[in-house]
């Protein structure tokens, strides 16, 4: 019998916690599946946010660490001080990166950190209960804009990637969505090229990938994809916004 | 006997002392009156293998060091008062996660941003938890740049002794004068292989050898989390068995005890001369850990003294562990200046007879 | 006996669907059975010859609870 698909040994074998239909999961099975193929599983150290995904240290088989909230880029840094030749990566969600955590993504990039954030935007903050994160969309229904967030009260969405390409040592910034087969396998392409950018060593990669939260959202899962699709892939456009050259 | 005594300025002796003991990984941000140890890192730290960050924040900074010290290496953060305390939900969550590091607070006048003059207001911040309640920095409060030295060429082994955050509370005055020094040679760096073994629970990639490691704080079980804070209250038990320490001079027959650390306690040294001329008989405590705190130093006060006075630059925050060491036995007075204004012996003398006479 | 076939571990399905919403051939349908030790209704593969082995539902799954096989 020929396996075509087997879930990766990256993946521990354990139940997640993570509600039904939530693309978390998609995106820690890339991430592990893209470091097997690499050869890297045993050389990559993660740093987790506070968020629903703090806990994705009990399903991804590698060493990891838990961070204050919003520092994991800044955590990166140190231990790629201590093991230049390990691969390590952030994995961190709206709320903990592109809110408390602006200061830290920011001067990743800034110094050219050679680690890989990847970013989960779902445009609410989870773990919390569903309140407005920067990535909240105008109208949107949160916890804390319950009549929609609106331009006049809370400013316009911030735009990650396109922030972080404008940031010269950046060498590599995509965005990604999962709300699809075909765009889970561009999300897989994306995330192996910023594994292979960090180990070429020429800058910080960052990989924004847009994913769900039914629960939060008030959606079915399926019903999420569509929002994601309708809603915020034409505010938060898909596509590569910054590629250094890796020399051969 | 050549004298190999350098004179060198408290700040950079940190650094250079440091690096001695092993330390490989700085972060630092700019704050006065602790910007030479950051240069001085920026430096050196590079030539020994080591790796310099200047952070865009303290808030950063002290996550760096995190990073660093998580993965095995013997990391250093230093900073000065207000910064310290945007480190402390850092300092927390070394604690939590029982990661080893040490920490210097070049301390100055507070609240808020104060000024840069030198202060010990930063007392309670050290000593009492300033972050998230039940944990413990381990807190020296050396009074010259020798006895920094000293106590910064055994940090690292302590702190990983005890897997926990280490801080040196020492002030602007000793960051900033110069004194004769001897720096002992330093250690050989550390290869980081042999990390893993020295820290076999630092994360370094398991290589597919062995079960992933994590490096935790979060514990959503209340029993979790209770088993874990009373482990950490065990080895917080055996830091005070084995760790207290501190100074006592001429306690027997003494009118007046002293109480007083870092650089007020050596004014309060001059004033034992002076109040000794005047046949007013004056002790000293002068604790050099801050935390454990060295209470049971105030059993050895002679039954006949008249008053116990804590000397120190702020309101009256070591006059609490004063009353605590005290227990009531004596009456416990204050002799303090702020805002980075310091005593004078005269002033300490002429508090001293006030309260001889008046006892 | 399907050339090709999709196989779902019951126990880690959260019955949250996107696979059955990804299949272009509609094989797989929502759970009606019984519950798992989670309290979900794990989706079913009808069983049907159709399976291309496109991989959608695999690609789809949160929880890793799809394995394909191509038989000899």
């Amino acid at each position: 019998m020929l396996p075509l698909f087997e879930y990766t040994k990256g993946m521990r074998e354990e139940h997640t916690s993570y509600c039904p239909g939530c693309t978390h999961g998609i995106a820690h099975r890339l991430i592990m599946e893209a470091l097997c193929e690499r050869g890297e599983l045993g050389r990559a150290i993660g740093v987790v946010p506070i968020g629903c995904s703090i806990v994705a240290h009990n399903y991804m088989n590698v060493d990891m660490c838990e961070s204050m909230h919003g520092r994991a880029p800044a955590i990166a840094s140190g231990i790629k001080r201590v093991h230049p030749d390990n691969i390590v990566f952030t994995y961190q969600g709206d709320g903990d990166l592109a809110s408390i955590g602006t200061g830290e993504i920011i001067h990743a990039a800034h110094r050219g950190e050679n680690f890989t954030t990847f970013f989960i935007n779902n445009a609410v903050y989870g773990m919390t209960g569903g309140q407005m994160a920067p990535t909240t969309l105008i109208g949107q229904k949160t916890t804390t804009t319950a009549g929609g967030r609106s331009e006049a009260a809370n400013g316009k969405p911030l735009r990650m990637a396109e922030i972080i390409a404008t940031i010269e040592s950046a060498a590599f910034v995509e965005r990604v969505s999962l709300d699809s087969p075909a765009n889970v396998r561009k999300a897989k392409k994306a995330t192996l090229r910023a594994l292979e950018t960090q180990k070429a060593g020429v800058g910080f990669s960052f990989v924004e990938f847009l994913s769900t939260c039914p629960t939060n959202w008030g959606l079915s899962p399926i019903a999420s994809l569509e929002w994601l699709r309708t809603d915020m892939i034409p505010y938060y456009p898909l596509g590569n916004f910054k590629t250094k050259e890796i020399g051969r | 006997m050549t004298d190999n005594r350098q004179l060198l300025k408290g700040n950079e002796a940190f650094a250079e002392a440091a690096i001695a003991a092993g330390c490989r990984y700085y972060f630092g941000y700019p704050i006065t009156p602790q910007n030479e140890l950051t240069e001085y890192m920026s430096r050196v730290l590079p030539s020994v293998g080591g790796s310099f960050v200047q952070a865009e924040s303290e808030l950063a900074a002290i996550s760096m060091a995190y990073g660093a010290a998580a993965a095995g290496g013997r990391a250093l953060i230093s900073s000065s008062s207000p910064g310290i305390a945007l480190m402390q939900e850092g300092i927390s969550f070394l604690c939590s996660a029982n990661i080893p590091m040490v920490l210097l607070n070049v301390s100055r006048g507070g609240p808020g941003v104060g000024g840069i003059q030198p202060g010990q207001a930063d007392y309670f911040l050290a000593t009492r938890v300033g972050g998230i309640v039940d944990y413990h920095t381990l807190v020296y409060a050396p009074a010259s740049i020798q006895e920094s030295i000293n106590i910064l060429m055994q940090a690292y082994e302590t702190a990983e002794k005890y897997r926990n955050p280490l801080m040196l509370l020492v002030d602007g005055m000793l960051g900033q004068m110069m004194e004769p020094v001897v720096v002992p040679d330093g250690v050989e760096t550390i290869p980081t292989t042999d990390l893993h073994a020295l820290n076999p629970w630092a994360v370094t990639g398991h290589r597919g050898s062995r079960e992933r490691r994590v490096i935790r704080s979060l514990r959503l079980k209340p029993d979790e989390l209770e088993r874990s804070i009373e482990e950490r209250g065990e080895k917080y038990a055996r830091a005070e068995i084995e760790l207290t320490s501190y100074e006592a001079i001429d306690l027997d027959g003494a009118e007046i005890v002293f109480v007083a650390f870092g650089s007020t306690s050596r004014i309060v040294k001059e004033s034992l001369t002076a109040l000794k001329r005047m046949r007013i008989k004056g002790g000293l405590i002068r604790p050099i850990t801050l935390w454990p705190f060295p209470y049971r130093a105030f059993d050895g006060i002679d039954k006949r003294t008249k008053a116990v006075v804590s000397v120190e630059l702020s309101k009256g925050q070591l006059i609490q562990d004063v009353k605590l060491g005290v227990n009531g036995r004596f009456p416990v007075k204050l002799i303090h200046r702020t805002g980075g204004m310091l005593l004078t012996p005269e002033e300490i003398v002429a508090a001293a007879k006030n309260i001889s006479e008046v006892n | 006996m399907p050339q090709i076939f999709v196989k779902i571990d019951a126990e880690k399905c959260k019955g949250c669907n996107l696979c059955v919403e990804a299949c272009p051939k509609k094989i797989l349908s929502s759970g009606r059975d019984a519950r798992n030790k989670y309290g979900y209704r794990a989706v079913t593969a009808n069983g049907s010859e159709d399976c291309t082995g496109c991989l959608n539902c695999a690609l789809m799954c949160p929880d890793g609870a799809i394995a394909v096989y191509k038989r000899q």
